[in-house]
């Protein structure tokens, strides 16, 4: 596999690899610079495949289906009654899709200032996210702090979808908490971006629990002393 | 020389879509940028710039009216909830998007796998549905000619291969069991063809006043 992998990079840009083959070459990605140029310039040759296609147009309808789609997903983000949490469909299987293109494109950058150790674990961490954001069957609960939502799946894991936090400041992190009653597991780091944001736990939620964030100096604590600026309904 | 109405614009009007003059002089980066603010008018407009495309796409992937509109929807909607994870430096918009909705449809059509119980016979595109829309923008059609050219010049198996990866939705084991050769052959053939037709569609671009007829 190692050796045949670049000669993937077609296949990806032409959709034609199964999930597995996906799962491989994205990984490879985050390390094959020669690769992701190869990618890019492969994918301004199937947007010209694209334009070939262009016939028909679709109905007028659509447009307005579009925004009023994108309109309620952000009416979303107001707190919800957590019984109405299985009601509302929050984030399809292609919200993971564009979640890791937009990673294929976005790792280029991180890399090219980042560590690359940096950069394989927060792919590894997104495309777990990614996993739990695109199975039909998880649900979604509301914050009673912040903005945005959780998400969790079947097995417990759980996604924070954040839309209205800053990027933490310069020497800080924000820090993810799972709290069972008293009890408060640290679930890992993240800095925070413009615009939504969404980030998977480290370990799992059991029924009942509350996952919070707290603004913490970088490296994070292991003890939670600070008050919670997002808390989620319990889970 | 009669000069022109005064109403009538250099644009093909689309009279249910007003064009926002606030958006109009944006590229589609800056759109994304601003979708990732969650400006809903952005959105609208790259949906006017790159829908009809995308939509056309998506046809030809999934070959059903209501499922093209459901990729194209999710597609714009993934554009919507990720737009700040989107890096300008490494691709276009509209590269992006039309990714986006590509992606979608393979895997909807995969799922119904509606094209597995299909012959592939004279549905090859090319030779399907060849509406000429009179709305279409010039420079759509311009383009599209471009490329449509560009790909008859390249080796039919490059061609073929090319056409049924990128419009059949088909995965490549799939693809070499269909053609009936090694998956290496597919593999290379596929990589070929990209390279190839890039530099089909470079050579047209550099030569300007490039037309779609060839004059004998």
């Amino acid at each position: 596999m190692e050796t045949g992998i670049h000669e993937l990079t077609a296949g990806y840009a032409l959709d034609v690899l199964d999930a597995d083959e996906r799962w491989a070459y994205e990984t490879h990605l985050a390390e094959c610079e020669q690769c992701r140029e190869e990618l890019t310039s492969f994918w301004e040759t199937t947007e010209a495949l694209a334009i070939a296609a262009a016939g028909p147009s679709p109905s007028p309808e659509l447009r307005g289906r579009i925004l009023t789609a994108a309109r309620a997903e952000r009416q979303v983000v107001v707190p919800l009654e957590s019984r109405r949490r299985r009601v509302v469909p929050v984030l399809g299987a292609v919200a993971a899709v564009a979640a890791v293109v937009a990673l294929a494109m976005g790792l280029w950058a991180t890399q090219l200032s980042g560590d690359l150790d940096d950069a394989r674990l927060a792919l590894e961490r997104e495309r777990q996210a990614a996993a739990v954001l695109a199975d039909p069957g998880a649900r979604t609960v509301a914050l009673e702090a912040g903005e945005g939502r959780l998400v969790v799946d079947d097995d417990g894991r759980a996604v924070l979808v954040l839309d209205e936090l800053d990027p933490a400041p310069q020497g800080k992190t924000y820090e993810l908490w799972i709290m069972e009653g008293e009890n408060a597991s640290p679930a890992g780091l993240f800095p925070g971006q413009d615009g939504r944001d969404w980030v998977g736990l480290d370990g799992t939620v059991e029924p009942g629990d509350v996952v919070a964030v707290t603004l913490e100096a970088a490296g994070g604590v292991e003890v939670l002393e600070n008050d919670p600026i997002v808390a989620s309904a319990p889970v | 020389m009669e000069a022109p109405p005064a109403t009538v614009l250099a644009f093909p009007a689309q009279p249910s879509w007003p064009m926002r003059k606030q958006h109009a002089h944006l590229s589609d980066e800056a759109l994304v940028a601003q979708v990732a603010r969650g400006e809903e008018d952005a959105l609208a407009e790259l949906y006017d710039r790159v829908g009809r495309i995308a939509y056309g796409l998506a046809v030809r992937v999934v070959r059903d009216d209501r499922l093209a509109e459901d990729a194209v929807q999710e597609g714009f909607l993934a554009v919507w909830r990720s737009a700040a994870s989107f890096r300008a430096e490494r691709a276009k918009a509209s590269t992006w998007i039309l990714t986006l909705v590509h992606r979608r449809a393979v895997d909807l059509v995969r799922r119904e796998e509606r094209r597995r119980t299909e012959p592939l016979g004279d549905e090859l595109p090319g030779s399907a549905h060849e509406s000429e829309p009179t709305d279409e923008a010039a420079w759509l059609r311009f383009e599209r000619e471009r490329v449509q050219t560009a790909l008859k010049l390249l080796p039919d198996v490059q061609r073929e291969a090319l056409e049924l990866a990128y419009y059949g939705g088909f995965s490549q084991s799939e693809l070499a069991q269909r053609l009936g050769v090694p998956l290496g052959t597919i593999k290379s053939r596929m990589f070929s063809g990209l390279v190839r037709l890039r530099e089909l569609l470079d050579e047209s671009t550099q030569e300007g006043s490039w037309k779609p007829e060839f004059t004998s």
